[in-house]
C-alpha cells in the first residue's frame, strides 16, 4: 500500500499527563496530544519513536489499551542517552511522537484458541495492550495464560494490574523472578521453568513471546517441545532504528525490516534466521 | 525515440540550453586525482582526452591518444552525491512556551541536469527510486529532487577494468530512464555523438540544439562501439539463483576468509551508487532553545550501525561484510524486487585491499559444486516448506 | 504403601519403570507434609530422603552471613527435591524451605541406595532420571546467571 504521509520524520508534540514509576529504572508515561481532542489509534504490538528535545529519538513500545486511544502510554527503561533523558522529563513536559509503526500481535487470529503469553522483563510492556484486548473480549478466547519473568521482585512491572489479573478466575498468571530479595514468597527461577507447569491444547494455542532474545530462544524451545507449531508462535524482535519508516536501513534482520515487517513476527517466517548469530 | 547526430562542437550548446532553463549542470571533471562529478559550465571542464585504468584497489588516470570527452568509466562519485546528499537538515525546532515548534526546511529543490550518466548509474538511480519513492513512506526530499532531474546518459565507449554491467543486465547501453542518451564516436577526423531522445522533455530541449538526422552507417557505428564495450568487461558474475545461494550460505567458511582481509573501512558503501543507509543526528545549540535534526549517510560497516542496548548485533568484521554483500545481492531482491548491484565495479576499485564482490560470489558457488560432488546435491531452495 | 503406588506409577519422574523396580521404590516411600515456612532440609545435614513434591512450593536457599537466606530457585508440584543422597558423602548442600503448605512423597535414601547396589538395573534407571533432572536445573540456572533482564 503506497501512501504519501506528509513529513513522517517530523514528531508531533505530546504532553506528559502522568508519569508512573514502575521500578528504579523503568517508568510509564501517559501522553496527551497538545492540540487537545485527538486520540492516537494504534494496534497492540506497535511502537512509536519518542523524541526528547535536542537529545534524540528512541523506539518505545506502546503499552496502553488500544480501545482507549486518548490515554497513550509508553513504558520505557533507562538504558541509553535518549531513554535517560526521557525518564527525567516530568508531568507537563512535552516530547515528540512519531508513529505508530510496525506490525501487530495476532489478536484477531487468536480468537477461538488458547493463548499463552510469555513475557520477560520490559517485554511485558508491549504485551499489556494485548492483554487488555483479550480481557475486553474474554468470551472469544479459550484459556489465557500469562507467564512473566523479571529480574527481581522490585523490577516487576504493573504490579497492581498483575495482582488484578491474577485475581481473575478466567486468567492464569504466573510470575517468576531470577533472584529473590527480601520477603519474596513467589517463584524463583527462569520463566522457561513455568512452561511445564501450565496446561493448554497445543494444537489450538497461539503463543506470544516478548523479552530479551536469549530468553525468547529458550522459551521457543520449551513451547515447541509442548507441541505448539511454528506458525502459531509469535515473537517481538528489536533492532537499531533511526527512522522507523523503512528508509534508513538500520533495522534489517536478513531481508526483513523490523520497523515494517516487525517488530512482531510469526516465528515460522523467520525461523531460518532466528537461530543464526550476528544477523 | 528519435535518433540524431550531434557534432562535438555543439555539445556546449546542450549545456548552455540547460543552464538557460535553470538547471545546475553536473558532469564528470578532473579533480582530486580522479574523474569526479562537479559543476559543468563548459565542455572544457570535461576530462577531454583522459581515461581511467581500474582494477581491484587500483585507480589511475591516463592520457588517451584522442580527444574523447567521455572516454573513461565511473569514478568514486555516483549521482547519489546530489540525490542523497551526505548531510541533510530535515528540520529545525525551537522551544515554544512549554511545547516546541517545528520549522520545516522549505529550500526550493535545485534543478539538476546530470550529463554523462552511465547505464549502470541510471539503473542505480532507478533502484534508489524504488527505495525512496515506492515504499509505504516516501522520502519527500529525494522525490522533489528527483522530479526535476534531467538525465543525459552517455553510453560507454570502453569497459572498465572492474565493470560487469553485462552480467547484471544494466548495460553497457542505456535503454530507458534518460531524457537524452549519447554515444560518442570518433572516426579519424569525425567526432560526433549519436543521440537518442528518451522523453518529451528531452526532445524539447534537443530541438534547441543544432543536429542532423542519423544515417544507417552512423547508427551502425554506435552499435559497434557498444558491442565492443560489452565484450571488454573486466569482471563477470553468475547471478543464477543468487538469492538462495546467499540465503543458504550464512555459515559458509568463505566469510572467515573475507573477514581476514576486510578493514571495515566502509569505502565500498561510500562509492556504491545504491547504498542508501542513513543515520539521524539530533543537535542542539548552547542555549538549549533551538535544535535541529540532520540526516547523514551511514554505513553498515561501522561498529555501532547495529547497536542496541548491551552491544552491537553485528560486532565481528565477518558479520558486517556478510550483511553488506547478502543485502546487496540477495535480500534486496526480496525487499525491492531487483538486485541492489548494478555491476559498476566501484566497490572493487576502491577497496584498499581489493576485495572483489564477483570473486566472493564465485568462491561460494565453486565450493558448492565441490560439495555437490562429494555429498548429495545441495537443495535449490532449502527455505521452502521446511 | 498401597495408596502411593498408583500416584508414583503415573508420575513423570518414574514413568516407564519396570513394575518390579516401581515396587521396590514404593517400598521405600512414605507420605510427608510441611507447614508454610517449615524447613524440609538443611545444608550439611545427612541426606536421609529425597522428595517428590505432590503439592505446594519449596524454596532452595543458600544462607549468607550478610544478606541472610537467599532463594536461588523455587520448585513445585511434580518436581524432585534433592539429589545429594546419590553422591557421597550424602549431605545436603542447600537449605530447602516450604513456602506454602506442602505435601510430598519422601523416599528413604539409605534404603534405596542399598537396593540400587543390589540391583544395578534399578540404579541405572534412577540415575538416568536424575541426570535429566539435574541437566534441566543446570540449564535453568545458567539462564538465570546470564541475568538477561539486567542492563549490560
Amino acid at each position: 500500500m503506497k501512501s504519501i504521509i506528509t513529513e513522517p520524520m517530523i514528531p508531533k508534540p505530546f504532553r506528559i499527563h502522568r508519569k508512573l514509576k514502575e521500578s528504579h529504572d523503568t517508568y510509564t508515561i501517559e501522553l496527551a496530544s497538545t492540540n487537545g481532542a485527538d486520540g492516537f489509534p494504534f494496534s497492540a504490538g506497535q511502537f512509536n519513536m519518542l523524541y526528547v528535545f535536542g537529545v534524540g529519538e528512541a523506539p518505545i513500545s506502546i503499552s496502553s489499551d488500544p480501545s482507549m486511544p486518548k490515554m497513550l502510554k509508553h513504558t520505557a527503561r533507562s538504558v541509553g542517552a535518549v531513554t535517560k533523558a526521557l525518564l527525567k522529563l516530568k508531568s507537563g513536559d512535552v516530547l515528540g511522537v512519531r508513529g505508530p509503526f510496525g506490525s501487530r500481535w495476532p489478536v484477531e487470529e487468536a480468537v477461538g484458541n488458547d493463548v499463552v503469553i510469555v513475557a520477560g522483563g520490559i517485554g511485558l510492556a508491549p504485551m499489556r495492550p494485548v492483554l487488555y484486548s483479550f480481557i475486553s473480549h474474554r468470551d472469544k478466547y479459550g484459556k489465557i495464560i500469562l507467564l512473566y519473568g523479571a529480574r527481581t521482585p522490585e523490577d516487576l512491572l504493573y504490579k497492581r494490574e498483575l495482582e488484578q489479573w491474577r485475581g481473575r478466575f478466567d486468567l492464569e498468571v504466573k510470575v517468576i523472578v531470577d533472584s529473590a530479595t527480601g520477603n519474596w514468597r513467589g517463584n524463583v527461577g527462569v520463566v522457561t521453568t513455568l512452561i511445564p507447569r501450565i496446561q493448554f491444547d497445543p494444537l489450538h494455542t497461539l503463543a506470544m513471546i516478548c523479552g530479551p532474545e536469549v530468553m525468547m530462544r529458550y522459551t521457543l524451545k520449551e513451547l515447541q517441545s509442548r507441541g505448539i507449531k511454528n506458525e502459531n508462535i509469535f515473537i517481538s524482535m528489536e533492532r537499531n532504528m533511526k527512522c522507523g519508516i523503512c528508509l534508513c536501513g538500520h533495522c534489517q534482520f536478513g531481508p526483513k525490516f523490523v520497523c515494517k515487517d516487525g517488530p512482531v513476527f510469526c516465528y515460522d517466517q523467520i525461523k531460518e534466521l532466528f537461530g543464526k548469530r550476528e544477523i | 525515440m528519435n535518433i540524431a547526430i550531434l557534432e562535438n562542437d555543439h555539445l556546449q550548446t546542450l549545456i548552455d540550453v540547460l543552464r538557460k532553463r535553470g538547471y545546475q549542470v553536473i558532469g564528470p571533471t578532473l579533480g582530486e586525482g580522479a574523474i569526479v562529478y562537479d559543476d559543468l559550465n563548459s565542455t572544457a571542464n570535461l576530462p577531454i582526452g583522459w581515461t581511467d585504468e581500474q582494477d581491484g584497489g587500483i585507480y589511475r588516470l591516463k592520457k588517451r591518444n584522442d580527444k574523447a570527452l567521455f572516454g573513461y568509466n565511473v569514478g568514486p562519485h555516483s549521482w547519489k552525491k546530489y540525490l542523497l546528499p551526505s548531510e541533510l537538515r530535515l528540520w529545525k525546532i525551537k522551544r515554544n512556551g512549554g511545547s516546541f515548534q517545528i520549522v520545516t526546511e522549505n529550500e526550493a529543490a535545485r534543478k539538476f541536469a546530470f550529463v554523462g550518466v552511465r547505464s549502470c548509474d541510471i539503473h542505480a538511480i532507478l533502484i534508489q527510486d524504488k527505495v525512496f519513492m515506492n515504499g509505504q513512506y516516501i522520502d519527500q526530499h529525494y522525490t522533489s529532487q528527483r522530479k526535476d532531474t534531467f538525465i543525459v546518459a552517455v553510453n560507454c565507449g570502453k569497459a572498465g577494468g572492474t565493470c560487469f554491467c553485462v552480467s547484471m543486465n544494466t548495460g553497457p547501453k542505456a535503454t530507458f530512464g534518460f531524457d537524452l542518451a549519447m554515444t560518442e564516436i570518433i572516426e579519424g577526423k569525425n567526432h560526433y555523438f549519436l543521440v537518442e531522445t528518451g522523453t518529451e522533455l528531452g526532445a524539447e530541449i534537443f530541438r534547441e540544439i543544432p543536429h542532423k538526422e542519423a544515417s544507417e552507417k552512423e547508427k551502425c557505428a554506435a552499435d559497434d562501439v557498444l558491442k565492443k564495450t560489452a565484450e571488454q568487461m573486466g569482471r563477470s558474475m553468475d547471478t543464477a539463483n543468487i538469492k538462495n545461494l546467499f540465503y543458504r550460505n550464512y555459515e559458509h567458511p568463505r566469510w572467515n576468509n573475507v573477514a581476514e582481509r576486510c578493514l571495515t573501512c566502509a569505502n565500498c558503501t561510500m562509492v556504491c551508487p545504491t547504498c542508501f543507509c542513513t543515520t539521524v543526528e539530533d543537535v542542539t545549540d548552547l542555549t538549549g532553545e533551538h535544535a535541529e535534526r540532520w540526516r547523514k549517510l551511514d554505513s553498515c560497516f561501522t561498529m555501532d550501525f547495529s547497536y542496541i542496548h548491551g552491544g552491537s548485533i553485528r560486532a565481528s568484521t565477518k558479520s558486517r561484510y556478510r550483511h553488506w554483500i547478502t543485502h546487496k545481492l540477495a535480500a534486496w531482491i526480496d525487499q525491492f524486487g531487483t538486485s541492489g548491484c548494478v555491476g559498476c565495479g566501484r566497490c572493487i576499485t576502491w577497496c584498499p585491499v581489493a576485495i572483489d564482490i564477483t570473486e566472493e560470489v564465485h568462491a561460494i558457488r565453486e565450493s558448492e559444486t565441490v560439495i555437490g560432488k562429494q555429498k548429495t546435491v545441495v537443495k535449490e531452495d532449502v527455505h521452502a516448506n521446511t | 504403601m498401597q495408596t502411593l503406588e498408583p500416584y508414583l506409577a503415573e508420575h513423570p519422574f518414574l514413568k516407564g519403570l519396570d513394575p518390579r523396580h516401581l515396587n521396590i521404590i514404593v517400598g521405600c516411600a512414605s507420605n510427608v507434609s510441611f507447614d508454610a515456612e517449615q524447613y524440609i532440609l538443611h545444608e550439611g545435614e545427612e541426606a536421609a530422603s529425597f522428595y517428590i513434591i505432590h503439592k505446594g512450593k519449596v524454596a532452595l536457599e543458600i544462607f549468607t552471613s550478610d544478606r541472610g537466606p537467599i532463594t536461588i530457585q523455587t520448585i513445585g508440584e511434580g518436581d524432585v527435591l534433592g539429589w545429594s543422597w546419590l553422591i557421597p558423602p550424602y549431605h545436603w548442600h542447600y537449605d530447602a524451605r516450604a513456602i506454602e503448605p506442602t505435601s510430598a512423597i519422601a523416599l528413604d535414601a539409605k534404603c534405596l541406595r542399598a537396593k540400587c547396589e543390589e540391583d544395578h538395573d534399578l540404579g541405572y534407571e534412577l540415575l538416568k532420571r536424575f541426570a535429566h533432572v539435574i541437566t534441566q536445573r543446570l540449564e535453568a540456572t545458567r539462564l538465570q546467571l546470564l541475568d538477561v533482564y539486567g542492563v549490560h
